[in-house]
């Protein structure tokens, strides 16, 4: 080995804490970039894989009844690869033991067991045996919410009638991923069941013999999906079509593909600010070593070396520095992969989900990452350049301190010497000192404005289950029902309020674009169930005209008083064009809001509901769902506190760990960039500090003068973190908000509280590894030294 | 114990550097008495351990074994927090390479000394003992050699101490700005009354001592007595 190389290795060994905190905020960067573009490539092929495996249907159909023969002319439509019908139904489960009975699909399998559309996996169990109408194969989440065994019996009431079950297996399926009750957003594995039945089974329920209710279609390669969708519709228009829809439009498939497009913008947006942070470190850390080794360069040089090779020396310092770090990042970043594969898995229902990498991805991500990071090294080559022989063997003269006393003078008055020492520290160098106040800034917006996002999925729940909806219970029918239903609720125990409202599916349409989504009808003056404006005051619903809410209005990208196209999907399926009335504030979904009487009286459906919100006193409540369930209408009954704990069960699953290493985040950037800045004052002011010492100042006073500067730092970070964690928030809110779920910016003061209190923590341990430094100073060889 | 006459007393003191074979005897059981008010200069070669006293002595260091009083005080039994308040009370140091600090002004530098001491002396007064009056307010980057030493001075007798030790204080300087630092440790013995301990190489300085020690080999020589001191101004180079 050279002896450059011995020279760099023991170099290596002498500045171990700081090498490694800097490592580290490397690794932290590339496990991150790891993690996320592992994540993403692996989400992506197994969702690919999944949905070729089991066929998941590319254009779904749902009509109101359309007999079997109609699918030999879907199956005509050019780019129409093979279609098939299905029989779908809202179902009740009865669980025992529990008072509210849980919303189900039940679904037709077909007797025949060629390559079907929409297949699902069979996780336990067999398959149903066609001779058989009372086997069922239910949806594994749901079976294991509720602890549900082969050969147990399933109670469901169907249109009405009630059967039993026997439970012969359990099935995962790519239509299931999320798994949502119909008109909900939140998902919730025991609130929700998927059925498998017999087709005959479900045809003698629904009244379906010869007849399905939903097509299911693959499309060839190079067909046209839209000229599908309408040629679709033309077809089974006259059965009650109630139009079709892409694979993309499916609720599971959007709520996967919003996830993996917010997994893409993070893997973008962050690991470039832990390299950029990597870099700044390794050129303050490496130019303070080629300051304090001017005289050794000096020698090598006098010796012969070159330039380049000095140079190179030194480089490799940065470069063995950057390389272990990415290193480090990569093993964490697989290991967090995994873990994170498997948090992804059971959320999204994967019946496998192989964390895997893309190679060339990776080594680009990487080497891009080593680069950055020992660009800062790159700089200081310079200041190696140009010292000659005969200027580094000089020893440098003391530090000159005559330029920033400029300021002393007012200063002077109450700033006794030790703070007059840090103050001047401070202007001698104010580039290092912006250096590390941003870069901590950085670290802790970035965490702060995370943090702050996770505590706006609060306010989506607030909103959403406090201000919007103020019922108790809401209750779902299979069918419209008549207005006077409404009263007959009222009589139902425990019940206070009853409001009624009207829900019809419809394709919202302004120009190129279009949302497929629900119209509520909410009665004149709604109180349960609102739409409110921005101040969270009630909107009148007008006599003409519909109620947006921002997010569709923004997708639709329309404004009040233009004209919007509502394509209505049931009832006699009429095509309305209304008025933009105004628009409301919602976070969760992108519903639109009509006056229920004018939205029947354009079905032509006079007082038709198809369903109630419901103010109950709650020591009723037993005694109210007994009397729901044994009302055959009813398809869905739901307890607000319920969804409400679901959705912040799902906040709370991913994003609450996350907040924990969010914060981690910054205090990692914080303790690189602290604990660097640290030990290089220590090495600059060594002699300084020793002598302090020497002259009887305590461990304290002499800690203060070595730490000063640092506070400084940390006291000028946390404001400018807490602005650029503001408006951080506000773009990563933007990224993240979809037409699902809209997640509000407001300025939270314990995001911000968390990410100072991280910088803080890992500002103070830094200081301490630092001050023990000071308790071990050799007062003796320190003031032998020349410099 | 009445007021003694001694401002160092120690016996047996030894100081052992490492263990075992590699073990280095810098100090070899020292006994030693150093009269209040004298110029102290200990002579001797490199390594002989005259600085190894120094630094026990004046609380920078830790005795293997023996004792060291200062006045009354038990040193090798002070805790850090003891020896620290040991420094800040009573001694001031002077070393080779001035060890002022570069960021702060030559008052400032004094300052930051009469600002923690219990009986200061004004700061322009110190200043001027040294002669430096008109170059207060310049940094130690705007100072030659022997004004940063002066300006050292200035801080280690600014506190008034009871004793001061220099290190080697004319080991960087040329003959007359050297010469012009010895005057000073002598006008401060003289003015302030405080015991001056000087180390150095050359043994020219010890004609303006009171006593000087030879050391060898880590263990003390001879204690020679001067009947005949001459002013710093006579000191052959």
């Amino acid at each position: 080995m050279s002896p450059l190389n011995h020279k760099l290795l023991r170099d290596l060994w002498r500045i171990k804490g700081q090498a490694g905190a800097i490592a580290l905020v490397v690794a932290v960067g590339v496990s991150l970039l790891v993690m996320m573009s592992g994540m993403l490539s692996s989400l992506q092929d197994t969702r690919e894989t999944y949905y070729e495996r089991y066929r998941l249907a590319e254009v779904f159909a749902p009509v109101t009844r359309a007999p079997l023969n109609v699918l030999d002319q879907v199956a005509q439509i050019s780019g129409v690869a093979s279609v098939q019908g299905r029989i779908t139904g809202g179902a009740l489960v009865d669980m025992p033991g529990q008072a509210l009975p849980v919303r189900a699909s039940a679904l037709s399998v077909p007797r025949y067991q060629a390559s079907r559309l929409n297949d699902f996996y069979l996780k336990h169990g067999r398959a149903l045996d066609p001779a058989r109408t009372d086997e069922v194969i239910v949806l594994d989440s749901f079976a294991q919410a509720h602890d549900l065994q082969l050969d147990d019996t399933l109670s469901a009431t169907m249109n009405g009638a009630r059967r039993s079950f026997w439970i012969v297996g359990f099935a995962m399926a790519p239509e299931f991923l999320f798994t949502t009750a119909p008109g909900e957003f939140v998902p919730d594995d025991a609130r929700f069941a998927v059925l498998w039945l017999n087709e005959d089974a479900l045809a003698a329920a629904f009244d379906m013999k010869g007849a399905f209710n939903e097509a299911l279609l693959s499309l060839e390669r190079n067909a046209k999906p839209e000229a599908v969708l309408l040629a679709v519709d033309g077809v089974l228009d006259r059965f009650g079509g109630q139009g079709a829809y892409l694979r993309k439009d499916h609720m599971s498939d959007r709520f996967i593909s919003e996830e993996i497009s917010g997994l893409q913008a993070t893997s973008v947006a962050v690991p470039p600010i832990f390299m950029g942070v990597a870099a700044f470190l390794l050129y303050i850390v490496i130019t303070r070593m080629v300051q304090s080794e001017r005289e050794q360069i000096g020698l090598i040089k006098a010796f012969g070396y070159s330039d380049f090779e000095v140079g190179y020396h030194y480089f490799k310092l940065v470069l063995v520095i950057a390389v272990a770090g990415a290193g480090l990042g990569c093993v964490l970043g697989l290991w967090g992969g995994r873990a994170m594969a498997g948090v992804y898995q059971s959320v999204y229902h994967f019946p496998f989900l192989v964390f895997h990498i893309e190679p060339a991805p990776l080594v680009s991500g990487v080497g891009v990452s080593v680069l950055a990071a020992s660009a800062g090294g790159l700089f200081v080559l310079r200041r190696v350049f140009a010292l000659t022989p005969a200027v580094a063997m000089r020893p440098p003269a003391p530090m000159d301190f005559s330029r920033s006393g400029a300021m002393n003078e007012r200063l002077k008055s109450w700033l006794d010497q030790p703070s007059r020492m840090v103050v001047r520290r401070i202007l001698r160098n104010p580039g290092r000192l912006f250096g590390a106040v941003l870069g901590v800034a950085v670290g802790m917006g970035l965490s702060s404005a995370q943090m702050s996002l996770m505590s706006g999925f609060d306010d989506t729940l607030d909103l959403t289950f406090g201000v919007i909806d103020r019922s108790d219970v809401s209750v779902s029918f299979f069918e419209t029902m008549p207005a006077e239903t409404v009263f007959d609720m009222k009589h139902l125990p425990g019940v206070v309020e009853v409001e009624p409202t009207r829900a019809v599916g419809a394709v919202l349409r302004n120009g190129r674009n279009s949302y497929r989504g629900t119209v509520s009808g909410l009665p004149a003056n709604a109180r349960l169930n609102r739409a409110v404006d921005k101040d969270m005051a009630d909107i009148v619903m007008p006599e003409t005209g519909i109620v947006l809410a921002k997010s569709l209005a923004d997708i639709l990208e329309i404004q009040p008083g233009e004209m919007l196209q509502v394509e209505v999907l049931q009832g006699r399926r009429p095509v309305l064009t209304v008025p933009v009335a105004s628009i409301a504030e919602t976070l969760l979904g992108s519903p639109s809001f009509m006056l229920m009487d004018s939205l029947n009286r354009e079905l032509r459906e006079r007082g038709q509901v198809s369903g109630v919100y419901l103010r109950v006193d709650s020591d009723q409540l037993p005694a109210l769902y007994e009397a729901l369930k044994a009302m055959p209408s009813v398809a869905g009954v739901t307890r607000r506190e319920d969804a409400r704990a679901a959705m912040q069960k799902l906040m709370d699953t991913g994003a609450g760990a996350m907040r924990y290493v969010m914060a981690a985040i910054a205090g990692i950037i914080t303790f690189g960039i602290v604990y660097n800045a640290a030990r290089i004052a220590f090495g600059e002011q060594a002699r300084d500090l020793a002598s302090l010492r020497v002259m009887g100042f305590t461990r304290g006073e002499t800690a203060f003068v070595l730490l000063g500067e640092l506070a400084v730092v940390v006291l000028l970070a946390i404001p400018l973190g807490v602005g650029i964690g503001y408006y951080l928030s506000f773009l990563i809110a933007a990224g993240f908000s979809t037409d699902l779920y809209q997640i509000p910016t407001t300025f939270r003061p314990d995001a911000f509280g968390i990410a100072a209190l991280a910088v803080v923590l890992a500002a103070l341990v830094s200081g301490w590894l630092v001050k023990r430094d000071i308790d071990r100073i050799d007062l003796v060889a320190t003031l032998k030294t020349r410099e | 114990m009445s007021t003694p006459l001694n401002t160092f007393k120690t016996q047996g003191l030894t100081k052992v550097y490492g263990t075992g074979p590699a073990a280095v005897h810098a100090l070899r059981g020292v006994d030693l008495e150093i009269p209040k008010g004298d110029i102290v200069v200990l002579l001797g070669p490199s390594g002989s351990g005259k600085s190894t006293l120094l630094n026990i002595i004046g609380g920078l260091d830790r005795a293997s074994a023996g004792t060291a009083y200062f006045e009354d005080q038990n040193l090798t039994d002070m805790s850090d927090r003891e020896l620290t308040r040991y420094r800040r009370d009573h001694v001031g140091f002077v070393f080779q390479f001035y060890n002022l600090m570069p960021s702060l002004t030559a008052r400032e530098n004094v300052e930051l000394v009469t600002e923690i001491a219990q009986d200061p002396m004004d700061v322009d007064d110190a200043l001027r003992l040294v002669g430096l009056g008109d170059r207060m307010d310049h940094f130690p980057a705007q100072m030659s050699g022997g004004e940063q030493q002066r300006v050292a001075i200035a801080r280690a007798i600014a506190k008034n101490p009871t004793v001061l030790f220099c290190d080697e204080p004319t080991g960087a300087l040329d003959s007359s700005t050297g010469r012009a630092v010895l005057h000073v440790l002598n006008d401060v013995n003289a003015k302030l009354g405080a015991t001056v301990m000087i180390v150095t190489h050359a043994a020219a300085t010890a004609a303006m001592a009171h006593r000087v020690i030879h050391f060898a080999d880590g263990a003390i020589r001879t204690v020679e007595e001067n009947a005949h001191r001459v002013s710093p101004d006579e000191i052959e180079w």
